[in-house]
């Protein structure tokens, strides 16, 4: 649920819940979003290509 | 024949061995996918689930699991956040079963909730005053957390790992753990204490209503806390298990007493209160509502043994074998500490689930007992057969015990002994 959705209404409830949802799914999003950028940035340098 | 996936250094059974033992799983596997399509196509008729147990098996099967699985928050909570760097020997197998742990609780939901399609109801239309949805939301990210926990593990495959994107990847994922790991403790803090919540409110249930702080009903606090205690005991139960079937060492005793020893003292500490909450439930909590302490275990099957068997049996015996070093270096003792462990958080779970529906609260009401359906045992089979296939397929091709080369290398031979010189060395020149 979003705020534009016709559910939402703004109150501490709605904030706490949903604000806590966004946040997890913004950190695990964020996370893995710049672990999969890195590593592409590293294959492109040749990082790893030799490491066996 | 797979040889070329197996990590470096180690030894797996025959390929032909390895497909029975996942065959004979899979049946059973089978069997559980054949009940949950039963459920599926035909509905919730299939269980025996009725107006007195809205909540049944499934719900205790689910609360069980996430509190077994636990030992996966608990123990990278340990090595990320708190520093016991002893505990990186054993993390990945913990993750595995958290991981199995969550997949399953999921799994059963979708069965549980009859229209599984419409399961993103929960996100969208959310009720922002329920518990269940604060699981629903923490649950699921947390599933999301254990995937990426469990996901460099394998890429670290021998095969994998030799793409160089997956190597990095893995590399850089393990390189910010610790943001997950602390997420993920998070996620579990508030969804294992809203289980037990959802318990603690239910001011129509007396054998379930708890007074608490602000909000909270104390059942929130004591279902976080026997989730961080009793969780590593599982963990260890199925490492002990799973060095039983192949015949091998694969932690260190040290780390497993370390995990032993941080889970007696969670768990005896954990006793102690869930002692002073029933006391003081029995005491001053159900008789302001009508109730006497005896009257909850007035039943030939929900009897006062299980009050015994989950906080003594259960809760203060593997406490005290944990905490003893005695205790948790016996091989036997801390096998028996942690099996007890397991079951006296499933009692629990047990209890806060079903017999609170089992008791009457009206006065035309008689306690209500229920037996599960086939269909429902055979779901609640399922994730123990697909936990087995997936900690099996893990342990054959993933790297997921870091000493288990070094900790099952033949003994080096005895360095042969220096010959004896026939002669004394001063006569040798001479002899020559």
């Amino acid at each position: 649920m979003f705020p534009f959705g016709f559910e939402w209404i703004w109150d501490m409830s709605h904030l706490v819940f949903m604000g806590g949802l966004w946040y997890a799914l913004t950190i695990i999003g964020i996370g893995m979003a710049y672990c999969i950028i890195k590593a592409a940035v590293d294959t492109s340098q040749g990082k790893g290509a030799h490491h066996h | 024949m797979d040889s070329a996936l197996f990590p470096k250094g180690v030894k797996r059974c025959p390929t032909w061995q390895f497909a029975l033992w996942i065959g004979a799983a899979g049946i059973v596997l089978l069997w559980g996918v054949y009940a949950m399509l039963l459920c599926w196509l035909k509905g919730l008729n299939q269980t025996n689930m009725n107006d007195y147990y809205g909540f049944a098996l499934w719900i205790w099967a689910d609360l069980a699991v996430i509190a077994l699985g636990g030992g996966a928050f608990f123990t990278g909570f340990l090595r990320y956040l708190v520093g016991k760097d002893e505990l990186k020997n054993i993390i990945n197998f913990a993750v595995i079963i958290g991981f199995i742990c969550y997949s399953s609780a999921l799994l059963i939901l979708a069965i549980d909730v009859g229209q599984p399609l419409r399961s993103w109801f929960i996100f969208w239309h959310a009720n922002v005053h329920s518990m269940l949805t604060e699981v629903a939301f923490c649950l699921s990210c947390y599933f999301a957390v254990l995937t990426i926990e469990f996901l460099p593990l394998i890429l670290e495959n021998r095969q994998i790992d030799k793409v160089p994107f997956f190597h990095n990847l893995s590399h850089n994922m393990h390189e910010i753990m610790a943001v997950f790991a602390a997420t993920g403790a998070f996620l579990s803090f508030f969804h294992q204490g809203s289980l037990g919540g959802v318990a603690g409110v239910l001011f129509g249930r007396p054998f379930a209503f708890r007074e608490g702080l602000f909000i909270w009903p104390w059942t929130f606090f004591l279902f976080t806390w026997s989730a961080a205690a009793f969780g590593p005991c599982f963990t260890i139960f199925l490492l002990k298990i799973t060095e039983k079937i192949t015949k091998k060492k694969l932690v260190r005793d040290s780390t497993v007493w370390l995990l032993a020893k941080i889970s007696g003292w969670m768990i005896l500490t954990y006793i102690i209160a869930k002692t002073a909450d029933t006391i003081y439930w029995l005491s001053v909590t159900a008789p302001a509502t009508g109730y006497t302490a005896g009257f909850f275990y007035d039943n030939w099957f929900y009897n006062i043994g299980w009050l015994i068997a989950e906080i003594v049996v259960g809760g203060f015996i593997p406490a005290l074998i944990l905490i003893s070093k005695k205790g948790r270096q016996n091989p036997t003792t801390l096998f028996v500490a942690v099996l007890l462990g397991v079951l006296g958080v499933s009692i629990n779970r047990w209890v806060m689930v079903l017999q609170v529906m089992a008791i009457p609260v009206m006065p035309f009401d008689t306690w209500a007992l229920y037996y599960p359906s086939w269909q429902e045992v055979a779901t609640t089979v399922l994730p123990v057969a697909y936990g087995i296939i997936l900690v099996s397929l893990s342990y054959r091709y993933l790297p997921v015990f870091p000493n288990e080369v070094e900790l099952n290398a033949p003994p080096e031979p005895a360095p042969a002994p220096e010959v004896e010189p026939d002669v004394p060395a001063e006569a040798a020149p001479a002899q020559a």
